[in-house]
């Protein structure tokens, strides 16, 4: 058979017929004009009000980026939990009692034995926050599939656990500075990997979405099935890679503060020329944790035996249980993942911080969920994607910065945020009434 | 009086099978057999007890007392997987589909087709599904769409294909034309000739009397969970049936 291309039906518009042709769905362009509108939105604010727009920066972007990445994490294992019908409550509070408890391990506990700055204190401190955050959230799961109480009530209880675990750590007290490697992790000026190696990043993200597309293309072929026609595939091969270069191209483009630059020229015995030295931030590491976090989860779902199941277990968890799916265990381990990606994200979060205290991770909770339902994951189950989780954090985190910068203070900061995820579960509802 | 027509030893032989929910006895003590190559009708009202005598056999729910036989081997089936490992194929009366993925992912569901590394090959799973499909039901045409965009028709064949697909020798097909129009119906009946002439023993639940006269060998009759009892089709008339089912009256040629 010779190659044909996908069906298009020539009565449908113009828009239409570009969607199917290149697989765009309609939720996620929804996304991305939302998240434009916001940053144009808050950018104008700034314009008309200020006579300079601060949103647009190259500064405000790359911090938003960093501070997207705690979250974000968070919100690709909460689309897992919520595409299997169930809910995570306590994120935020564990959030909080694995970064008291990494805190504790490297600040107070460990370097008694090995001294202060000692290689091995990030390492550890690491395992020891992913080794809390999957035993808590394994726990968790165990009490929900295996002894029937309801997701719902068993993170609410946890929200409150974790909170009251972590404050007896430490009895409240704020742990800090942390060690000094751990504290790279959270980004900033010396937690970013410089010009050279974004470009290398930019550069391996468009090999990769050249590849995808010819994979794709290889392997339709092989099976003789239509084939997405060849504008459609120079669009998105177009569009993939000028999204990876334009992110690289700004965050190279947010430098070094001078202090930085002065007290590294210094180090390293460089004068610093009259006009200033222009040393470009790059990919922050929390940024980098989480693209590699949502590459795997997505290969994870889209590839994986498990990814599948936790689809089926969304979409009729009967029919996955006489499909020979054990749920339980299933969801053991969902619950167990949500609980890994928790302690990830504390490591991120403490580090940023350069401490643990008690309140780190509050309301994390309805962030998270917040970014998983506006990414498209549906409460109803079944539904959901990462790439709409970590869009869906980027856009709670612009409108927090946004609020931010243009001076809202935390009061009404939380009934916007209230309100989007109230309005993101019922434009969902909206959407899947239309679909049907 | 009528006698089992087979000889030898049978497919399936559930022997005494009892189970209850709180006080309900769903199945009392039942016994029914199956040879290779014949299909045997399981008839009742709605509550008998028909759907929960084969969940015991497709591993759906775990008897309380009683056994089963594999070709004279006593098994112990107690989820689905062990059922599957017997080649035995369920196509259930509310299809357990998962309406969010499509056909293959559907057809394929616990017994994914994994690549090198450890991937599901969806491709691969998909030119199998498109493979089967054009066997079965040649018009169906929505392999990338979830399920539940189907009709019940198209449902009903993914159904199918998932059980014939993976080589099924026991095949349970609980009301399988319950939401089926007249065509499809046909179909449904003529695939159930064509896998019992390959040599497929077939548990058949069915309420429309001529189809259980036309498809089956031999009609098992329950009420209230315990067997009426058991008579080859071609010695009885549909009436003779009725009655077993509706008064619970043995006729003469039952066993
Ligand atoms: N999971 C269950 N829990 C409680 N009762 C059940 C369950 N499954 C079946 N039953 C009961 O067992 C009896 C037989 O049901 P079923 O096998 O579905 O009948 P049939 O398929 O012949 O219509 C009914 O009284 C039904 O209510
Ligand atoms: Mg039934």
């Amino acid at each position: 058979m010779a190659q044909q291309t996908t069906n298009l039906d020539p009565q449908a518009g113009a828009l239409t017929r570009f969607l199917r042709a290149t697989e765009i769905d309609t939720r996620l362009l929804g996304m991305v004009a939302a998240l434009l509108l916001i940053w144009v939105g808050f950018h104008l604010y700034g314009v008309i009000l200020n006579g300079k727009g601060a949103f647009l920066t190259p500064r405000n972007l790359w911090n938003i980026t960093v501070q997207t990445a705690s979250v974000g994490i968070m919100a690709c294992g909460m689309t897992l939990v919520i595409i299997t019908r169930n809910i995570d409550l306590s994120v935020g509070s564990l959030l909080g009692f694995s970064a008291m408890m990494m805190g504790m391990f490297q600040v107070e506990w460990y370097p008694q034995l090995v001294g202060l700055g000692h290689w091995s204190i990030v390492v550890l401190t690491i395992l020891l926050g992913l080794a809390v955050g999957t035993a808590v959230g394994a726990f968790h799961g165990w009490l929900v599939a295996y002894r029937g109480i309801p997701a719902f009530i068993v993170t609410l209880g946890g929200l409150l656990v974790w909170r009251g675990a972590a404050f007896l750590l430490a009895r409240g007290r704020t742990i800090s500075p942390v060690d000094s490697n751990f504290a790279l992790l959270g980004g900033g000026p010396y937690g970013s990997v410089g010009a050279f190696w974004s470009w290398v990043i930019g550069l391996a993200g468009c090999a990769a979405v050249l590849w995808l597309i010819w994979a794709g293309r290889r392997s339709r072929a092989r099976h003789d099935f239509p084939q997405r026609p060849m504008w459609a595939e120079y669009f998105l091969a177009a569009l993939g890679c000028g999204l990876c270069l334009g992110t690289t191209l700004l965050v190279n483009s947010y430098p070094w503060p001078k202090g930085i630059v002065d007290q590294y020229a210094q180090r390293h015995g460089i004068t610093v020329p009259e006009e200033g030295l222009f040393i470009s931030h790059g990919f922050a590491l929390p940024v980098l944790i989480l693209l590699v976090v949502a590459i795997v989860m997505t290969i994870i779902m889209n590839r994986t035996r498990f990814g599948r199941y936790v689809y089926a277990i969304g979409g009729n968890p009967d029919a996955a249980l006489l499909a020979g799916i054990n749920v339980k265990w299933m969801i053991v381990k969902i619950f167990a993942l949500m609980g890994f990606l928790t302690g990830l994200s504390a490591v991120v979060a403490s580090a940023r911080l350069n401490s643990a205290t008690n309140a780190l991770g509050t309301l994390d909770e309805l962030y998270v969920i917040a970014a998983a339902v506006i990414g498209g994951t549906s409460l109803a189950g079944g539904v959901g994607t990462i790439y709409g989780a970590v869009l869906g954090a980027l856009v709670m985190q612009s409108l927090q910065s946004g609020m931010v910068l243009i001076g809202f203070d935390a009061a009404i900061q939380n009934i916007v945020v209230g309100a989007v995820l109230v309005l993101a579960v019922y434009v969902d509802t909206l959407y899947r009434k239309r679909v049907k | 009086m009528g006698r089992n027509p087979n000889t030898g030893t049978p497919l399936v032989e559930m022997r005494d099978i009892s189970i209850a929910f709180g006080g309900i006895k769903a199945v009392n003590h039942v016994s029914v057999d199956l040879y290779a190559g014949e299909v045997v009708g399981l008839l009742g009202h709605n509550g008998a007890g028909k759907s929960t005598l084969i969940k015991c056999l497709s591993g759906a729910y775990q008897k309380d007392a009683g056994q089963i036989f594999i070709n004279g081997q006593e098994v112990e089936i107690n989820n689905p997987r062990d059922a599957r490992k017997y080649n035995i194929e369920t196509i259930y009366q509310t299809l357990a589909l998962a309406d969010n993925l499509d056909a293959a992912s559907n057809l394929f569901l616990g017994r994914e087709i994994v690549g090198p590394g450890g991937f599901v090959d969806d491709t691969a799973m998909e030119a199998e599904t498109r493979k089967i499909m054009a066997r079965l039901n040649p018009n169906f045409r929505k392999f990338n769409v979830p399920v539940s965009a189907l009709s019940g028709g198209q449902r009903q064949s993914v159904a199918i294909a998932r059980a014939v697909y993976f080589n099924a020798k026991i095949l349970i097909m609980d009301e399988p034309t319950a939401a089926l129009g007249p065509h499809e119906t046909q179909m449904v009946a003529e695939l159930i000739q064509e896998l019992k002439s390959q040599g497929l023993g077939i548990f058949l639940i069915e309420h429309d009397i001529h189809a259980v006269m036309d498809l089956c060998d031999r009609a098992v009759v329950m009420k209230n969970g315990e067997k009426v009892g058991t008579v080859n089709v071609n010695e009885v008339t549909d009436e003779d049936i009725l009655g077993m089912i509706i008064l619970g009256k043995r006729p003469p040629q039952a066993y």
